[in-house]
């Protein structure tokens, strides 16, 4: 203890004191302070960077997820317009033969009903124009028959007997 | 700063030039029986010698045509006395340290002995003394000379203010500093998140400027310590004990009610054991953490100078038994493996200083628990 006292200086202890407190303040002012104060502002900067940048990679991850179903989205509605146009375009065909079909039906029975009046007509017209032909040789007939007088009896008589056969 | 540096130079060269000087007159002032030192009780003394503080900074001695002649440059004493201020160099005294070289200044006479300045009283010629071999006729006067120690603390301080003030300009250029800023920065950052802010806590801020400064200065003067110039500034106990009394103050003035409410009357045990609790705390703040900071520092340093001193004394004291070559190899490889250590022990040193300030700060300051 008496050799640490004997190491103790007074007027040591006073000078260290009044220069470090001097050294303390200079350095504060002239470095501590400026130099804490670029590193906070420093390391702020990183931090914010870092974190702009893991929201700039969230943006982009939304981006892209969008971008994704935006492209799914489409890829579906495009799919679900061609079925819908093959559909149409099936429908269409189909309802095209259809109507062709039952125009073309109908065509023919027109046609068959024309046909069938057009035959009955010229039958009827026929059997007239036979009936009148029929006529007109039975009257030249009869009249060539009936210019002699044998041959009129004989009809007559032939068709007596025709009659007693019925 | 360039300014600084300028003025270093300047600072240099006036040493350079009085070197010269100083050792030109020694050779008159030297009679005769000058040795070496080789007896043990010699290398004892000037460790001793070596681990105080001088008024004169001294690098080496070299001895021709049985002259001794110690190389160094003189410091400036500056000296409160009986009439007033007084200034002079240390090659006044003329490397006297044992009170005959009387220097006359300003009416009064001064003498050194064993490292102190006297003022003889007025009317005595020579100093007289008493059986314990304290002057009896001479008084001690207020000294503000700029002993070893100061010179190195002012020098310590301007390397501290060249390197950081360039640092702290650097980054108003740019971001990331460049050359030796480079590596002082790691250390700045070292000092902040490793021992003020787990220590200190929310408010480490407050108290950063003063915690790097207490690292770099004794970080710095811890390893000028271990150049073979002879500084030995933390290896004072002036020094250790202003530099403790620092981090006393500090966290005297900011401990807040938490903290003396626990100094005082401790919350949470029997109250008669209060007041027994409240000696004891108040011992441990008020004498024994100051002390131990000092002591620590100072031990610690001193004793590494002393033990790597004796180490290299080796090479004298051990020639008889293994012959010069063999005694110098030993103290060779001993006192260079110390110093490696005590590279290590400077920053060591310096580490625990700042932490356990930053600790007891903490601990003053330390906001109570919300439970």
């Amino acid at each position: 203890m008496e050799q640490l006292l004997e190491n103790f200086s007074l007027d040591l202890f006073v000078k260290q004191t009044v220069l470090f407190l001097i050294l303390i303040f200079l350095m504060v002012k002239f470095a501590w302070k400026p130099i804490l104060n670029s590193l906070n502002d420093r390391e702020e900067g990183i931090k914010n960077a870092l974190d702009s940048a893991e929201k700039a990679k969230r943006e982009m991850e939304n981006l892209n997820a969008d971008n994704d179903r935006l492209l799914k989205e489409a890829r579906a509605e495009r799919e679900a317009l061609m079925k819908e146009a093959r559909e149409l375009k099936e429908k269409m065909i189909s309802d095209a033969k259809e109507e062709a079909q039952a125009q073309a039906g109908k065509m023919i029975e027109q046609a068959q009903a024309a046909i069938e009046s057009e035959k009955k007509s010229a039958m009827a017209e026929l059997k007239n124009e036979v009936a009148g032909l029929s006529l007109e040789i039975a009257e030249k007939v009869v009249r060539g028959e009936l210019s002699n007088k044998d041959k009129q009896l004989k009809l007559v008589e032939d068709m007596l007997g025709e009659a007693k056969l019925n | 700063m360039k300014l600084v540096s300028k003025t270093i130079t300047s600072l240099s060269l006036i040493f350079l030039v009085s070197f010269s000087v100083f050792a030109n007159g020694d050779k008159d002032v030297q009679e005769g029986e000058a040795n070496p030192i080789n007896t043990q009780e010699e290398i004892t003394d000037y460790i001793l010698h070596h681990v105080k503080d001088s008024h004169d900074f001294h690098l080496f001695d070299y001895f021709s045509n049985g002259e001794k002649h110690e190389v160094g440059f003189p410091l400036p004493v500056i000296l409160w006395g009986e009439n007033g201020l007084t200034a002079f160099m240390s090659s006044a005294f003329h490397h006297d340290d044992n009170g005959k070289e009387i220097v006359e200044r300003g009416g009064s006479k001064f003498v050194k002995l064993h490292g102190k300045i006297y003022e003889l009283n007025a009317g005595a010629s020579s100093v007289s003394f008493d059986e314990e071999h304290h002057p009896t006729n001479a008084s001690t006067p207020i000294d503000l000379s700029i002993t070893k120690s100061v010179f190195g603390i002012l020098f310590f301080g301007l390397l501290m203010l060249l390197w950081f003030g360039r640092l702290a300009k650097q980054y108003t250029k740019n971001a990331i500093p460049t050359g030796f800023g480079r590596v002082l920065e790691p250390l700045v950052i070292y000092v902040r998140d490793e021992i003020a802010k787990p220590n200190i806590g929310p408010k480490y801020r407050k108290f950063t400027g003063y915690l790097l400064t207490v690292f770099f200065f004794i970080w710095i003067s811890n390893l000028f310590g271990l150049l073979p110039l002879g500084f030995n500034v933390t290896g004072q106990l002036a020094v250790t004990a202003a530099l403790a009394i620092f981090t006393f103050v500090i966290y005297m003035v900011s401990g807040n009610g938490h903290f003396w409410s626990h100094q005082l009357w401790m919350p949470g045990v029997p109250f008669l054991l209060r007041p027994v609790l409240a000696i004891i705390e108040l011992a441990g703040t008020l004498i024994i953490k100051p002390f131990s900071l000092a002591v620590r520092l100072f031990a610690n340093i001193s004793a590494g100078h002393i033990v790597v001193m004796s180490l290299v004394a080796i090479a004298i004291n051990m020639q008889d038994q293994m012959t010069g070559v063999g005694s110098t190899i030993l103290s060779l490889v001993l006192s260079l493996f110390i110093t490696l250590i005590e590279v290590l022990v400077a920053f060591l040193q310096a580490y625990i200083f700042t932490m356990l300030s930053a600790l007891f700060i903490g601990m003053a300051v330390e906001e109570p628990e919300h439970h």
